[in-house]
């Protein structure tokens, strides 16, 4: 039955958005334009989230545009819609790359997504920025990741919480949905806790499916676990629709923040927007930025974007901010090249330094990777999150992590003599496997 | 933490040596400024205690707004405020009288930050000062908190306070807030034992946790009595652990059956095989949001009874959306049930993408009003109230419906049709009237099934999705076409569901409930309750 469903899913929905998409796109190509792909998805599940990215690219090319342009051209915005297919976000990927020749592509949310347009970019020899925290185990030439890395989100996170001031927690609960990003870090997490002393006792790991919406046996599991005697926490991967009800599940069940706190990796203003906060008062999250940073380039990015979406009540999230960063950077290493081809653009990118928006400087390393502050902040009643740890440096992206016996050995480096995104230190050779 | 305790007690019996009386409320006042020059959040806790340690009821509101994240202090002068949001700005009102003292814009004060730990610290600090409170409710919960976190410095202001308590139900709590500290304290062995016996019989799992971390280390006697108490409690909370289960099983039961329901219409009864049918639980969520917009800009008084408002609009709106889907489409396709599927899936493709469209594709956010927010305790069974509702509501919508259909002209007319439609034809009814009116009223139900499920659920254009392949599941588990069966369906569904969930998690749960549904259908192809009679051959 289920198959059958989603076969037929797949279908309509890939020509129905086939066909919108035939009719919006301009197909004219100029040669006073510098085209930019937008490959985010517009309808289906992960519409929620990626819209809004679509929504700050097209900002931040207006911007751009504003300014002059770049190498004395106009950029021109192509957006396609993969419908959260992700078969079709390759097929997008490609009619991007080689019909409408974009100069570089930013989008994907999801790893498989990701994993699906890997191919094509590296085959097509094009540019993908990609903007979401994710489970690493991964260097691309092609590739330029913006979001964070684990040991930039999940490692600090569990730091914090481990410390006095985020309550010196002993027991933990890793609580994910069922896919990728939640099985690796929480793979790499439990690898961490038990190399700080953490016993295996003290550590429980549930997974849930996607959009799951009937948390009251995890719930009271989280209240059974947490009722040790020892400081209990949680750690969420939970993804996206599934942490509505999961937080009105701990809201009624009275779990409050400070007897068991929920920190999580994936819940940002957006997702909060759909909620009243008032019960979940002080549970975490740890991202690279948050709405509530009090800094003029903030302060200015928020003012652009409600003006541009014309509603003062849409946030801003962490995956604004890496597109944010990632865009500079790309407009920044181009006007250093002179030229928007791929090839020299990749060379120019590395050690391009762009500021964020939380009072610093972003720096593109030789591993695609960048360098971002981490904060943890608390939810607070009016939606927002309150900045309450931030690393006092910034924190540079380790791709392969050093607490997974697969890539312990392995680092990446796209300069000239190395030129590997998986190069096994131990082995001397270039080619080393991640753990997926 | 240890810190803050050691910084706490220090200060507390400097404080008892110099003064027994409390403090005058220039010295409040001097330690409420510290406030302002305390950097970070150890050195605000050190405050907090300090405050503590005067004993004076009166450092409640300060610290009360301070974990609310409502104490300010201006910029020009330093001085601490409590701030009441106003529309554009901040009132601010003096710490201790809570009167009014100024205005002020967002930009000229700041706010003093608060974590989790500090929270927790002024919990504790709250717990001693508001043992004497005169609403009972406010005891009842410094006695659970001083539970929770025992101090052997509790013990004092416990005695009294047990000694002044008039009500028997809070001095049992009293007690058991005492015992709890005994066992932190150093007080010989036969009071801890004589505490064990009195947190054991409280039976718990925060009883668990003390007893936990006091087990791990005390002496032998205390520690034996210790794990005996546990092992008791523990055997009592897996016979609560069982029930609590069959409760989330109905629970959940009472989800399936309401998303259910209008399906058990629209593919029980008229056999159309609907796939917009999540769709309508959507519209009807979306309806609950747009009331709510309505009333909290125009009639914030009537927020509690949103729900009661949305009801017969969300039934309107799904019926008529419904009605047009019939008359506009599935007319057309009786008897074809693979396009009737495709073409209903195209309309649910246009349905969330117009919502999209007009809503935006983020999460829209239905408050839950008072009477359903919570939750309360049966023995050791926490019970939400959401859950409660949903479940008295589900069933409410089942009797009406079982009336409307058995008891009703209309009820007749349609099983009539259904059961055999040209000779109902002949009979003078007009049964493509029939049809459209079957479809819009279980489009409706699914539309009021919306209002219930946006209190637990996402109100995203997606919220549909995740309903349909369960509906279908307990239709076709329940029988076709009998509304018994997708009552028994849903709730056989939902206990087997939650009892397999512990054990096997939630991801090879639902797989295993597949199988078996699977299986099931194989032995008995048309469900639970098999309908007899000519719609089953037609």
């Amino acid at each position: 039955m289920r198959g059958n469903f989603s076969t037929i899913t797949k279908m309509f929905s890939a020509s129905v958005v086939a066909a919108g998409l035939l009719m919006s796109v301009p197909a004219r190509a100029a040669d006073d334009t510098i085209k930019v792909g937008i490959l985010h998805s517009l309808s289906g599940t992960m519409a929620i989230s990626e819209t809004t990215l679509k929504d700050a690219m097209l900002m931040l090319i207006d911007e751009q545009n504003a300014k002059g342009g770049l190498l004395g051209k106009k950029l021109e915005a192509v957006v396609v819609d993969p419908a959260s297919n992700w078969p079709l976000f390759a097929e997008k990927a490609r009619e991007l790359i080689s019909k409408d020749k974009v100069a570089a592509v930013f989008g994907c949310w999801t790893s498989v997504s990701r994993k699906s347009v890997l191919p094509v970019f590296s085959e097509l020899d094009n540019i993908l920025f990609y903007p979401v925290q994710y489970e690493g185990e991964e260097s691309e030439r092609n590739v330029f990741y913006t979001g964070a890395a684990p040991n930039q989100q999940a490692i600090p996170a569990v730091d914090y919480l481990m410390s006095e001031d985020g309550g010196s927690v002993k027991r933990w609960v890793l609580e994910g949905t069922d896919y990728v990003y939640p099985r690796t870090t929480n793979k790499i997490l439990e690898a961490y806790l038990k190399a700080k002393g953490v016993a295996a006792e003290d550590i429980m790991v549930n997974y849930t499916p996607f959009g799951f919406s009937d948390w009251q046996t995890e719930v009271s599991a989280i209240k059974k676990f947490g009722s040790a005697g020892k400081k209990t926490a949680v750690v969420s991967t939970v993804n996206g629709d599934a942490n509505v009800p999961f937080y009105k599940e701990l809201g009624n069940q009275g779990i409050k923040a400070e007897d068991i706190p929920v920190m999580a990796f994936s819940v940002g203003e957006e997702e909060l927007a759909g909620l009243d906060t008032a019960p979940l008062v002080g549970h975490l999250a740890a991202w690279n930025y948050f709405e509530s940073v009090d800094t003029p380039e903030n302060k200015k990015f928020i003012a652009d974007w409600h003006k541009f979406i014309k509603n003062d009540k849409r946030t801003t999230n962490d995956p604004m901010e890496a597109h944010y960063i990632g865009f500079n950077m790309w407009v920044k290493a181009v006007e250093k090249a002179g030229t928007t081809d791929p090839d020299k653009v990749i060379d120019a990118m590395i050690g391009v330094s762009v500021p964020n928006l939380t009072g610093g400087y972003s720096t593109m390393m030789p591993n695609h990777h960048i360098t971002k502050p981490v904060l943890i902040g608390e939810i607070q009643a009016d939606g927002q999150f309150e900045t309450v740890s931030r690393t006092p440096g910034l924190v540079m992206g380790d791709e392969w992590s050093d607490y997974l016996p697969d890539s312990k050995d392995l680092i990446s480096d796209w300069r000239a003599p190395l030129s590997c995104g998986n190069f096994n230190v131990a082995t001397g050779k270039c080619g080393g496997k991640g753990t997926n | 933490m240890n810190l803050f305790r050691a910084i706490g007690l220090t200060l507390l019996v400097l404080l008892a040596t110099l003064s027994s009386s409390g403090a005058s409320e220039a010295d409040l006042r001097g330690i409420i400024a510290k406030f302002a020059t305390a950097k970070g959040f150890s050195e605000t806790g050190a405050v907090v205690h300090e405050l503590a340690a005067t004993g004076d009821p009166a450092v409640e509101r300060p610290l009360a707004a301070l974990a609310d994240g409502n104490l300010y202090i201006r910029k020009a002068d330093s001085l601490v405020f409590v701030g009441k949001e106003t529309g554009d700005g901040v009132e601010l009102l003096d710490p201790l009288s809570g009167e009014k003292s100024a205005d002020a814009a967002k930009d000229d004060i700041t706010k003093i930050k608060v974590n989790n730990t500090l929270r927790r610290v002024i919990r504790d600090a709250l717990g001693t000062l508001t043992l004497g409170a005169k609403d009972p409710a406010v005891r009842i919960a410094a006695a659970d908190t001083m539970f929770k976190t025992p101090d052997a410095a509790n013990i004092e202001p416990l005695d009294t306070a047990i000694a002044n308590e008039t009500l028997a139900s809070v001095k049992a709590l009293l007690e058991q807030a005492r015992a709890a500290s005994v066992l932190v304290s150093d007080r010989p062995d036969a009071d801890k034992l004589a505490a064990i016996a009195l947190i054991g019989a409280r039976g718990d799992r925060d009883a668990v946790s003390l007893l936990t971390s006091v087990e791990a280390n005390a002496p032998d006697a205390v520690r034996e009595a210790a794990t005996a108490a546990i092992r008791n409690i523990n055997s009592t909370l897996a016979f609560w652990d069982a029930g609590q289960n069959i409760w989330y099983g109905i629970s959940l039961g009472s989800v399936l059956l309401l998303a259910a329901i209008g399906l058990a219409i629209t593919f029980g009864v008229m056999g159309v095989i609907n796939m917009a049918h999540g769709e309508m639980v959507m519209l009807g969520a979306y309806t609950t949001f747009v009331v709510q917009q309505v009333i909290r800009t125009s009639f914030p008084g009537l927020f509690d009874w949103s729900l009661v408002i949305a009801l017969p609009l969300a039934f309107l709106v799904a019926a008529l959306v419904g009605l047009a889907i019939e008359r506009g489409v599935i007319r057309f396709l009786y008897g074809r049930p693979l396009e009737t599927l495709l073409a209903t899936w195209g309309v649910s493709l246009i349905l969330q993408q117009a919502v999209r469209s007009i809503f935006g594709p983020t999460n829209q956010e239905v408050g839950n009003p008072s009477w359903m927010s919570g939750s309360f305790n049966v023995g050791q069974l926490a019970i939400t109230w959401n859950r409660l509702w949903i479940l008295v509501f589900a069933l409410s919508v089942f009797a009406v419906l079982l009336y409307v259909m058995k008891r009703t002209p209309w009820g007749l007319q349609m099983r009539a049709v259904t059961a055999n439609r040209r000779m109902a034809a002949s009979m003078g009814i007009r049964t493509p009237w029939v049809d459209a009116l079957t479809f819009a009223l279980g489009s409706g139900i699914a539309g009021i099934a919306g209002v219930a499920l946006s209190q637990i659920d996402n109100v995203s254009p997606n919220l549909g999705r995740g309903y349909i392949i369960d509906s279908f599941m307990v239709v076709v588990f329940g029988g076709v076409g009998n509304l018994w069966g997708t009552l028994v369906g849903a709730f056989s569904l939902g206990i087997v569901n939650k009892f397999l969930e512990p054990y096997a998690g939630a991801v090879l749960g639902k797989i295993v409930v597949l199988v078996l549904i699977i299986l099931f259908i194989q032995k008995r192809p048309r469900g639970l309750f098999a309908l007899k009679g000519r719609a089953v051959e037609a």
